[in-house]
This record gives C-alpha cells, sequence and structure tokens, in this order.
C-alpha cells in the first residue's frame, strides 16, 4: 500500500471563494465539511499513472482546505478486495474507496447513494454504457460513481503482420485510425477461420479459458455475441437453451485452436504470449502492447487494438469499471463527494488517461475521443479504437442481466469458462448444462 | 528462572506475608504470567478470529439473520463442496505420507554423515523449508508455466513431449502435492533427526549382538523409539497441510476446473472473491471437528505411552 499525506489545512470559512468554484461549490460549503479525507485509490500498474491521481488530489484540496491522505493500493493478491471486505466488517477505513466492477452492489448497503453526484455528471460528460448503469446503479440509486483509473476495455489486441500473413486480414483497414470501423466482415465466423489459419502458421490466437478476469470476460463477451444467457434478469435459471449450446459448439471448435494449455491461463498468461511473439490475438486492454513498447518494441510495432467480432446477437466487448463509492460511515460525506465530482470531470479524467498511456477510460459518452488514443504508437493509431469511440460495439459485462449477487457468483467462480472447458474436453452436452444448472442453483440463495 | 524466583528460604525475616505475595511467589502463578503475553496474543489473534468464523458460519448470505447449520446443510448438496473436501483429503494424506517416508530416509543418511559435514547437510535440506512459500511457489509456478514452463524444456530436449502441469486435472494435483512435499519434508527431516539421535546406541548393539538385521533394527528399534515424534510430526503436519493455502492459491488458484481447490482456497474464492462470507466461514470450519477428534486420540495416544515409559 502506497501512502501518501497532503496539505494539513483546515477546512475555514474562510475559503468560501474556492469552495464555490466550479465542482467543490454544491458540496463543501460549511465547517462540517472541513477536516480530513481519507482516499483509497486502485495502485495503477501503468508506472507514473500514480502520480496524475495523486496531482489532481492535491489539486482539490490546496483549493478546498482539506486534509487528504491517501492510499494507492494494489490488486494484486486480492489486496484491494480484502481491503473493502474487512472495512465493510470493520465499519471503519477510508472515506472514498476504489470499487472493482461488482463491489457496489455488493456493498450496496453501504455505500451512500451518488445520484446527486452522478445526474450532474451525466448532463455534463454524457451518458455512461449499459454496463456501467447494470454495475453501479441498483433500484434507481446510484451507488458509485464510475472512476477513470482503472476502467478499461478488453478487446482484442492483434498482431498486424501475423493476421495479415496466416489469414489475409488487414486489420489496420477493418479498423482504420481516425475513422469508423469497416468492420462487417469481422463476424465470429471470419473469427474462427483466422483462428485455425493462424494456429496452422505457428502463431495461434491466445485466448484464455482459466477462472480469472480476462479469461472470463472474453467468454461473457462470446456468450453475449450469441445472446446466450445462464440467468435471466429476474433471476431465472435458464442455461438450458439453444444459444448456450450454439456458443459452446462455437468455443469447441475455437479450442481446437487455441493453445492446448489455455484452462489454466491467469491474466497475465495472454500478456506473456502476446508479447513473446508467439500470438496472434489476444484479449487485453493496452498493458499487454505498453510491456511490449517497453520490452520488446519490434512486437509493439505490429499491435493494433481494435473491436470484438459480430456474433448472431451483435458486437459485444467486455468493459470492466473501477468505482469511487463513499461508505456510509464516513465522516466527511459532503468533501468527498465534492473530490469524486472533480476527479470526474472532463479534465481530470483527460490527465488520468495520459497518464497512463491510454489505459484508463471514462465511462461516459463524451470522454471517448481524448487526444492520447488517436496519437499514442506505435503504430501511430494502435489505440485509436480502445474505447470505442464510434459506439461500433456493446459494451458488456460476463453473466449480465442476471441480478447482482447472481451475476458476480457466476463470474467469481467463472461458470462460463468452465462450461467451455467441460464440454470442449469432451462432456456430454447435457451433462455440461445440468452441472451448470446446479452451480446456478446455488447462487440463488439469499 | 521460576525456580529461582519461587525460591523462599527457610527463616525468612518477613514470615506474615501478604496472600497476593504468596500467590506471586508460587511457580505456576509465574509462569502463568510470564505465559500471558502468549495466551493474550493466540486469545486476540487465533481465538477471537476463530470464534467469529464460527459466528459468521451461521448467518445468512446477507448476514441479516441466524441460520444455525444452514451453510453447512447447503454445502452438504453441492458437488463443488465434495469435490473439494476429496482433493482437500488427497492433497493433505498424499503429501503427509510422502513427506513423512522422505523425511524419514533423509534423516537417515543425514544421520550417518560424519558429524563433521552434517551441519551443512542440515542447513541446505532445510532451505526449501525455511523459503516462505509464497516466494518458494512463485518459482515453482515459472517451472510449471503453461507456456514456457523449464522442465518442459529439458523434456524436449530429452525428446519427450511437454506435460501440461497444471493444465489438466490430474498433472496440476501431482504439481500441488509435489510442491508441498518440497517444501514440508525438511520439517520431518528435522524432526525426526532429532528423533533418531536421541536413540540409545546401546540398543543397537544389543540388537547386532542378537543378529538383527538392517530392516530389524528399524523395525524393533528405530521406529519404536520415534513412534512419539512420528505421531506428533505427522498431526501437526496434517492439520498444517488440510489448512494450507498459498501453494494452491499460487500455483493453480484452485483449477483447472475447480480441481485443485482445496479447503482455503475454496473458502477465499467463494467467501471474499464471490462476496458469500458466511458460506466461506462454513468451508473454512468444516475440517475442525473432524481434525480435533483426530488430534484428541493421537494425543491421547501419546499420553498413555508417555506415562507407560
Amino acid at each position: 500500500m502506497v501512502s501518501m499525506k497532503v496539505n494539513r489545512r483546515r477546512f475555514v470559512a474562510g475559503t468560501a471563494a474556492a469552495s464555490a468554484a466550479l465542482v467543490a461549490a454544491p458540496f463543501v460549503r460549511s465547517a462540517n465539511a472541513a477536516g480530513k479525507l481519507s482516499v483509497g485509490f486502485w495502485d495503477h500498474w501503468v508506472p507514473g499513472a500514480n502520480k496524475a491521481v495523486e496531482a489532481l488530489v492535491k489539486e482539490w484540496a490546496d483549493k478546498n482546505k482539506v486534509e487528504v491522505s491517501m492510499d494507492f493500493i494494489t490488486s494484486q493478491g486480492n489486496k484491494l478486495l480484502l481491503t473493502t471486505a474487512a472495512e465493510s466488517q470493520a465499519k471503519s477505513g477510508h472515506d472514498v474507496l476504489a470499487f472493482s466492477t461488482w463491489l457496489p452492489s455488493r456493498y450496496a448497503d453501504q455505500l451512500v447513494p451518488m445520484n446527486e453526484v452522478m445526474e450532474p455528471l451525466i448532463k455534463e460528460n454524457g451518458a455512461v454504457n449499459g454496463t456501467v448503469e447494470y454495475l453501479g446503479k441498483v433500484n434507481g440509486k446510484w451507488l458509485a460513481v464510475p472512476a477513470t483509473s482503472g476502467s478499461q476495455i478488453k478487446g482484442p489486441c492483434s498482431r498486424i503482420d501475423l493476421l495479415k500473413k496466416h489469414a489475409g486480414i488487414d486489420i489496420q483497414a477493418m479498423y482504420p485510425a481516425g475513422q469508423a470501423p469497416k468492420a462487417d466482415a469481422w463476424t465470429l465466423d471470419n473469427f474462427l477461420k483466422a483462428a485455425e489459419a493462424c494456429q496452422k502458421g505457428g502463431n495461434p490466437f491466445g485466448i484464455g479459458l482459466g477462472a480469472t478476469s480476462d479469461s472470463v470476460d472474453s467468454a461473457g463477451a462470446l456468450f453475449h455475441a450469441f445472446g446466450a444467457q445462464l440467468v435471466n434478469a429476474k433471476g431465472d435459471i435458464v442455461v438450458k437453451n439453444d444459444q448456450v449450446r450454439q456458443v459452446l459448439d462455437y468455443y469447441k471448435k475455437l479450442m481446437q485452436f487455441l493453445p492446448p494449455d489455455v484452462p489454466s491461463w491467469d491474466d497475465a498468461s495472454n500478456n506473456k504470449f502476446l508479447v513473446s511473439g508467439q500470438g496472434t490475438l489476444i484479449m487485453n486492454p493496452p498493458s499487454a502492447w505498453a510491456v511490449a513498447k517497453r520490452d520488446a518494441p519490434q512486437v509493439a510495432e505490429q499491435l493494433w487494438t481494435h473491436g470484438f467480432p459480430m456474433g448472431p446477437k451483435g458486437r459485444y466487448a467486455p468493459f470492466l469499471p473501477y468505482f469511487w463509492g463513499i461508505w456510509n460511515f464516513s465522516k466527511n460525506q459532503s468533501a468527498a463527494k465534492s473530490l469524486i465530482t472533480f476527479l470526474s470531470q472532463a479534465s481530470a479524467a483527460e490527465k488520468m488517461t495520459n497518464a497512463s498511456q491510454g489505459y484508463d477510460l471514462p465511462a461516459f459518452e463524451k470522454l471517448t475521443t481524448f487526444k492520447v488514443w488517436a496519437e499514442e504508437s506505435p503504430p501511430k493509431g494502435t489505440l485509436y479504437h480502445y474505447p470505442n469511440p464510434h459506439n461500433h460495439q456493446t459494451l458488456s459485462i460476463a453473466a449480465a442481466p442476471a441480478p447482482h449477487k447472481i451475476a458476480e457468483q457466476i463470474y467469481t467462480q467463472a461458470i462460463m469458462t468452465q462450461m467451455v472447458v467441460r464440454y470442449a474436453k469432451g462432456e456430454a452436452m447435457d451433462k455440461t448444462l445440468d452441472w451448470a444448472a446446479k452451480e446456478l442453483e446455488g447462487f440463488t440463495r439469499n | 528462572m521460576a525456580d529461582i524466583a519461587a525460591r523462599n528460604p527457610a527463616g525468612h525475616p518477613t514470615q506474615q506475608r501478604s496472600g497476593l505475595h504468596k500467590l506471586m511467589q508460587r511457580k505456576s502463578t509465574i509462569a502463568f504470567l510470564m505465559a500471558l503475553p502468549l495466551i493474550l496474543l493466540i486469545t486476540i489473534l487465533v481465538a477471537y478470529p476463530a470464534g467469529y468464523a464460527v459466528y459468521l458460519a451461521t448467518l445468512n448470505k446477507g448476514m441479516t439473520r441466524f441460520v444455525g447449520f444452514g451453510n453447512f446443510e447447503f454445502l452438504f448438496g453441492r458437488d463443488t463442496f465434495w469435490l473439494v473436501v476429496y482433493q482437500s483429503c488427497l492433497f493433505a494424506i498424499t503429501a503427509v505420507i510422502f513427506k513423512a517416508i522422505i523425511g524419514f530416509v533423509v534423516a537417515h543418511f543425514v544421520h550417518n554423515i560424519p558429524a563433521k559435514g552434517q551441519r551443512k547437510w542440515r542447513g541446505m535440506l532445510l532451505v526449501p523449508w525455511v523459503i516462505p512459500p509464497a516466494m518458494s511457489t512463485l518459482a515453482w509456478l515459472w517451472l510449471f508455466d503453461p507456456s514456457y514452463s523449464a522442465l518442459n524444456w529439458l523434456l524436449a530436449i530429452m525428446g519427450f513431449e511437454g506435460i501440461p502441469w497444471t493444465g489438466e486435472a490430474g498433472w496440476a494435483r501431482f504439481s500441488v502435492i509435489l510442491v508441498n512435499v518440497w517444501i514440508g519434508s525438511p520439517f520431518f527431516m528435522i524432526m525426526y533427526l532429532a528423533a533418531l539421535k536421541s536413540v540409545p546406541e546401546q540398543l543397537y548393539e544389543a540388537a547386532s549382538i542378537d543378529g538383527a538385521t538392517w530392516w530389524q533394527r528399524i523395525w524393533y528399534v528405530t521406529l519404536p523409539m520415534m513412534r512419539n515424534i512420528i505421531a506428533i510430526t505427522a498431526l501437526f503436519s496434517l492439520i498444517v497441510t488440510f489448512a494450507n493455502f498459498d501453494i494452491v492459491r499460487v500455483l493453480t488458484a484452485g483449477g483447472p476446473l475447480n480441481s485443485t481447490h482445496i479447503f482455503g482456497t475454496w473458502a477465499f474464492r467463494v467467501g471474499i472473491e464471490g462476496g458469500d462470507i458466511p458460506l466461506g466461514a462454513a468451508v473454512s470450519l468444516f475440517m475442525v471437528p473432524i481434525l480435533a477428534v483426530a488430534a484428541t486420540f493421537i494425543l491421547r495416544d501419546i499420553t498413555k505411552r508417555g506415562s507407560e515409559v
């Protein structure tokens, strides 16, 4: 945990002028809102990205004369998850905390409603995508605000040269920098053909089928592309349907062309696979590209981040947001709201995105065209399509639209990838579906 | 030290001591006071969390109402839970048997090394045990890496096919057990070595005079003399191995297809990652009564033999 203290000044009435400034005004306006604020941010793995957050918080703290202490908590080894669980149990800890994908709904009863923050932000920055709304808003109440830092799309990142060589696909022509995608031919059928060609050419696609987030997210997007739901929005178990059968059949074919060890891949495996030069395509945010830029520049200059292939029910890409939420035991809620509002402004979001080399994604629709994505290189424009600037694909999360408590279990217990591996390894379809149905039934308990 | 403090020389001038003073002079009181920091530490760090875990295991998923044994009843109906029970037993029992055999054999080798060089060997053989498991398991993870396994690289040089160390259920189980045996064998070795050194040489001499073979000396002299140490070491190791977390977590995270999950890792998956803390607590507590009964019997047996001696 990286800890830093900023400024030791009291919040006094004399700061009214500062607090009247743009974002702080609605919240920090009385002596009650003064004092200290403790914030737990996600510890970014892009070097230097935390600095941008630190600078922004310092700017806000100086302006509002609030003493802010910041912790950057790593998600490695589930440290952030454990911190969140501990604070929830102890009802003590940070005022503001970074909550990963499913946590706002998990801790819904302990979070301060954020409608008064979200509504003006949406007015200003545009609507948020459906996944953010599904994860962050429960029963009409915003539980947390989507954070720029750490939010990501796990779309395909491909080798330009290898896709052209083995599969005859010019991915840059399909997803030209600075222009809308021309990717009608980028379908799941062609994706399968390309996977086969690349595997035969000695550079297979690297799509994990383990139990970690990257694997589950990829599977989730493909399930959505087939319209395959395991549990519907009402909480009914509907796993035994034709769409699920279709996606399992598709994955069985696809798995023949993937490396044989994909069932044991973790979130680092696909990155290593691409950076080593072996793989043609992985599903990942641009962290693999950033590592390649540092460690294997000849690989990095051939990488292109783009959209998902289209399935029978549409084109879906996994979006994994982080959120900033406020515990209801926080003693300085108005200052906390003010800080989150400040960090959600377009200018702050752009600073964070720039510092993360384009990795961080704001969830608001007007904030998907920052210069950094168009300008990052090599090759120039490699990240242009990363934030989905043309709304070319539906941003999704695996297991949606199931009720959160069930969906979270489907996600964390990797039910989809387990189904895929079971069936692909020879288990009968009905047996796989029975197994899944029984697991899902267990997730519905209260 | 306690003896010195408890000494009460006859004819001391202050014969009329207060009750408190008397209490403080008692050996048992001094022993208790000296153990108090440890007792407090154990109460805070072990007893309280254990009690809290029991409490959590009796709550519903939302932690809003008492459900008694409801979580355990729920677990008994889950296939994955029984897979975890099977895997935990396989993992712990197999690992303890291999650790005991390897520890026993190596202890004999080390015992027979001349005293001069023995210390070096003891030190080197203890290395796997003294390295923090999370770190050494990371090294094993790289050796077993799905795509870049150093072991597979060696196999390829020798003309063999690569092995899916962590990618196939059987091999993944083998891998986690192997790493546990590698880490835990030195503990058995050092315990058995200490026991071997305490076996009186005269017993072996007498056995030799009686014409006992090598095997008979082991069976009729060494093993009976080491019985208590073997029982205690096996019990201790069984409990620790059942409660293992780091090796499986780092190496396979319970995969593939939940085939390497043990109680600790599955409790973490269900409770912390999945947000069902009461169910996670129930999973982690499942083995407590079974191990407690086993420990009671083994320790009673040891006490009985101790009093016979």
